[in-house]
């Protein structure tokens, strides 16, 4: 058996095809996020919030109206995206105006909030969800078991990264809603209604992280603080990608992920602090992000 | 609470008229804290007096220069580690061990500070997190800190030889001596030709560096005042509670201390104070009523962002039209 | 003048609420139980500590026998810095008499070297640091229903002797982990095992697919999730996942409590072993108290946390009785004095060194078709005798043991 620094070498590509998936976790939280600061400068720091009241609303979809995972896959992003909506209307619409710092400190408190109610709630131990039927089992790679589970969110995470940084790149539309936060007042004057389609943006960024919190309940626990520790981890890739690149989010996430799988290989206690190592590193040398455009 | 917004607090305009309302509301300020710990519990006290010091440290840099450091606790944490530290561990006496500990927050301060300095805005905020994850971590791993448990039973000792600080007054006054010396020093900076020279940064970074300022040196300067003053509140606390543990260098610290700054009112002389002592209050209160902290919390920053930007002395400072 | 006085009322206001705490009076035996109510150990400590206390005041007796008794509870949030802060104040200001519960063995030594300083009372739940009755032993405590050399004994010992003899280590990297990995890893060794491999992972970790997949090319018999609260469920959950079971490897859960076989369910849960000292559905008395707990705390059945805290608080009451005093060191020394017996854990003792003595019980989490409803879990594969579930009284560095 061959090995690399003393891990043999099938072990090895079993931890980056780990780190690999988690990579696609990252990439789709952050892309949410990233998708609103870069179209409407908000940091959004209620993102973990909103992935974990994904992940509930899986859950109750399930618990109370029986509906499984793939319904859950649909409705659950629709809820909370109109909830995040709300969430615009009433509170963030206030702060444009402002440095986006506040719009920072307003979702850091609704962050608590929401938490706090949540696990007042429910407790901190966890809700049970499990796999759905037809994603169970896994596949024998040789070097490792694959999941089945995993490997449809590896898919289903690239599918939407992609697709999304199409219609935002590529799309009319998407052409709209970047012109909308380069120059507001002259993209109302032809007729298009900016507030609207600020609000609706920053609805779909909220059911991207409502989206990646169905994908997490089969694996993670169900629980009001998931989304707590997670959410400096992704702002940390957000960063790093540089803020307001979609390209850059979907795939500094995924480089994330095999790095900090390769760190659990060789220092596993520190794969919880790598990405703010490489997040420092980055930004001494290029604070905008790798890929970031100074704003 | 940056320049070109024009919605930052209406502060400063009328500040070199005579500041003698700020001298009354200083001496109710120290009239009120000599009286209080014949009232109410004065180990509270002492708790929100090193928070306040350490938000009153925060606010010269929010406030006064425009900057929002997301990792602020790792001064005042690893300050309070070396205190606790100094004085369990190589038995110094309680002054050289906060010494000590100001001295680690100082040097931090100057290493952190001039990697973060040449970035602005949400960049230097980042570049701070980073960094003070960074910090959180090794503090995590070194053997001296005790990890999860923290150093504990750290001895008061007696200070300068003289004053057993196992007493809870004489603990008491040296803690408010300790905080209005600091207090005067942030108010020394602010009210001089040194601050002044940050507000114009703040206000017009490249017409101050067209006008011959180092830009940067001025900014490292505050950075490395608030970091070295956070550094001895932190310090101070550890002796107070005998305890030094991760919660001080942790980011949701950080959060906190943003907190206390915003609700007491930002780039206010006493708003920091104010927003301290309600702050802990509410922790204190509501540590009864189990997981409702956290909820509280979150809603004081919604409305507070919403629609008390000024903070409680922000908007006082406003009804008597006058600086606070 | 306006101007001063609203910073004034400002203040006072912001103050206020304190003051308010600070006028209790004694002549009044005041308990106060301190543990985490909004994180991790919410649900296995939390408000059911709480109900258990009180149930303990009720259920002695007190109103009839002229015994006045106050409960108040706060959340130390993991926290040894809130936690003794808590502690101080409950002293000194609120006329506390004795502290219980206190999870967090952090928390828990702090508040340790508080009570003895001021000479109260504490009764150790929650905490799992055998330290407490190590070399932090103290007059003033007693460490109640179970401790990290229990665990790793009555675990690790059945696991080995029943044919686990080669292990592989998840350990959450900090020093609770370490402790319990240093103590299964001892005992396995004793017993003729071999430890082929660990790995440490940072405290509250989501994924653990890496650590799982090293265990897995290890191929040791067991895997030893040296952890507690959600990074055992997550890594549970995530054994599954990945086939851990089904390719021949067997989870050695060594900090799980019942709460936590709720939160993953069964599906995922069985075949899970681990080492508790007490179970709801043990005996006819443990399942009476397990029903009215139920009822009166949101149908969440008792942990053996709870049954701890309720053991405690009826023992110190049994000890006041006796004594006609609330002295912290007098009590602590009269409940060493006096057997105790109680319907969760039966007859025991209480050693010099602190330690409460029952017996532990090896439990099995059920398949799912072997349980017949919500909360029965567990089949008791073994009991371990109150003689051999702790650690000896001279092994463990107490100064209070003489020698």
């Amino acid at each position: 058996m061959t090995t690399v620094f003393g891990i043999p070498t099938q072990a090895l590509f079993g931890q980056l095809l780990i780190g690999l998936i988690n990579g696609s976790f990252y990439a789709m939280l952050s892309l949410g996020l990233s998708v609103i600061f870069g179209l409407l400068n908000i940091i959004n720091f209620a993102h973990g919030a909103q992935y974990m009241m994904g992940a509930f609303a899986a859950y109750f979809l399930l618990q109370w109206a029986g509906l499984g995972y793939w319904w859950a896959l649909l409705i659950a992003p629709v809820v909370v995206g109109l909830i995040g909506v709300v969430m615009e209307r009433t509170m963030l619409k206030r702060l444009y105006a402002l440095d986006h710092l506040y719009g920072l400190l307003l979702t850091f408190g609704l962050a608590l909030v929401i938490q706090g109610l949540f696990r007042n709630q429910f407790g901190s131990s966890g809700l049970p969800f499990q796999i759905p039927p037809e994603l169970t089992g896994g596949r024998n790679l040789g070097f490792m078991i694959l999941p089945n589970y995993r490997a449809w969110v590896v898919g289903f995470s690239l599918m939407t990264c992609l697709a999304t940084w199409y219609v935002i790149e590529r799309t009319k539309l998407g052409a709209y809603l970047r012109a909308a936060t380069e120059n507001p007042t002259l993209v109302q004057a032809f007729g298009v209604n900016v507030p609207r389609m600020i609000t609706l943006t920053y609805g779909f960024g909220v059911a991207l992280a409502a989206l990646a919190g169905v994908l997490a309940a089969p694996i993670y626990q169900v629980n009001p603080l998931m989304g707590a520790d997670l959410i400096i981890v992704v702002f940390a890739v957000v960063v790093i990608g540089g803020m307001g690149s979609i390209a850059g989010s979907i795939i500094t996430g995924f480089a994330l992920g095999i790095i900090e799988g390769l760190t659990k290989v060789f220092y596993p206690e520190a794969s919880n602090t790598v990405i703010f190592v490489i997040m420092a590193l980055v930004l001494l040398v290029r604070p905008t992000g790798l890929f970031g455009r100074d704003r | 609470m940056v320049t070109a917004s024009g919605t930052a607090p209406p502060v400063h305009e009328t500040l070199t008229v005579s500041g003698r309302h700020q001298v009354t509301a200083f001496a109710v300020m120290v009239l009120l804290l000599v009286v209080a710990p014949f009232f109410i519990y004065p180990l509270f006290l002492m708790k929100a007096l090193c928070f306040a010091l350490f938000a009153c440290a925060f606010n010269l840099l929010i406030g006064y220069v425009g900057l929002l450091s997301f990792g602020h606790a790792v001064f005042l944490g690893s300050a309070g580690y070396t205190s606790a530290h100094a004085a369990k561990v190589w038995g110094w006496p309680p002054e050289l061990a906060i010494l000590g500990g100001t001295l680690t927050a100082a040097a931090l301060g100057i290493v952190i500070g001039a990697l973060a300095i040449r970035s602005k805005g949400i960049y230097f905020a980042n570049i701070t997190l980073a960094l003070a994850q960074m910090t959180y971590f090794f503090f995590l791993q070194a053997k001296f800190t005790g990890g999860e448990d923290g150093i504990q039973a750290v001895p008061r000792g007696v200070l300068l030889r003289l004053f057993d600080l196992r007493g809870v007054m004489t603990m008491y006054f040296v803690v408010l001596a300790i905080f209005l010396a600091g207090f005067l020093l942030l108010y020394r900076t602010i009210h001089s030709p040194f601050g002044q020279v940050l507000k114009a940064i703040r206000e017009h970074e490249p017409r101050a560096i067209s006008l011959g300022y180092s830009a940067e040196r001025y900014k490292l300067a505050a950075f490395v005042v608030s970091a070295t003053l956070s550094g001895l509140a932190g310090g101070t606390k550890a002796i107070v509670f005998q305890l030094a543990s991760l919660t001080d260098v942790h980011w949701t610290m950080s959060g906190e201390v943003v907190l206390m700054t915003l609700l007491g009112g930002l780039g206010t002389v006493f708003g920091p104070v104010v927003g301290a002592f309600i702050v802990v209050s509410l922790e204190n209160y509501l540590a009864q009523l189990g997981a409702w902290v956290t909820v509280v919390q979150g809603v004081i920053f919604v409305v507070c962002v919403l629609t008390f930007r000024r903070g409680v002395v922000g908007e006082l400072a406003r009804l008597i039209r006058r600086p606070l | 003048m306006l101007k001063r006085t609203a910073i004034l009322l400002a203040t006072m206001l912001a103050l206020g609420p304190v003051a308010a705490l600070a006028q209790i009076s004694d002549g009044v035996i005041k308990i106060g139980v301190l543990n985490d109510q909004s994180s991790l150990y919410a649900d296995l400590a939390g408000q059911g500590s709480v109900v258990a206390a009180r149930m303990a005041v009720e259920d002695f007796g007190a109103d009839k026998k002229g015994m006045k008794v106050e409960i108040v509870s706060a959340d130390h949030q993991n926290k040894a810095d809130v936690g003794s802060a808590i502690a101080r104040q409950w002293y000194d200001v609120d006329k506390v008499d004795v502290i219980v519960d206190v999870p967090n063995s952090g928390v828990a030594l702090a508040v340790n070297q508080i009570t003895r300083d001021k000479g109260k009372a504490l009764l150790v739940s929650g905490a799992a640091t055998a330290d407490l009755t190590g070399k932090a032993c103290s007059p003033n405590t007693i460490h109640w229903t179970y401790d990290t050399w229990a665990l790793a004994n009555g675990t690790g010992n059945a696991i080995v002797k029943t044919g686990g003899d080669t292990w592989f280590f998840i350990t959450a990297d900090y020093a609770f982990g370490h402790a319990l990995e240093r103590d299964v890893e001892a005992v396995v060794i004793k017993n003729g095992g071999k430890v082929l491999g660990k790995v440490r992972h940072p405290l509250n970790t989501a994924d653990f697919s890496s650590f799982l997949l090293q265990a897995q090319s290890s191929k040791a018999k067991i895997v030893g999730l040296a952890n507690a609260g959600g990074d055992t469920t997550n890594s549970i959950k995530q054994a599954a996942e990945f086939g851990i079971v089904k390719g021949g490897q067997s989870l050695a859960g060594l900090l799980v409590f019942i709460t936590d076989v709720h939160g993953l369910g069964l599906p995922t849960a069985q075949g899970l072993i681990f080492t508790e000292t007490f179970y709801w559905d043990l005996n006819d008395k443990t399942r009476a108290f397990g029903k009215r707990f139920a009822e009166r705390n949101k149908g969440i059945h008792p942990t053996m946390i709870h049954a701890g805290v309720y053991s405690a608080v009826t023992h110190y009451l049994k000890a006041i009785e006796a004594l006609k005093s609330d002295d912290g060191t007098k009590v602590i020394a009269k409940m060493k004095e006096m057997p105790t017996d109680d319907p969760l854990f039966g007859k025991g003792t209480i050693r010099v060194d602190g330690r409460k003595i029952h017996p532990a019980y090896l439990v099995e989490v059920k398949k799912p078709a072997e349980s017949k409803g919500p909360w029965d879990y567990y089949k008791i594969r073994a009991t371990i005798p109150a003689d051999q579930a702790f650690r000896p009284l001279d092994q463990g560095d107490c100064p209070l043991v003489k020698k």
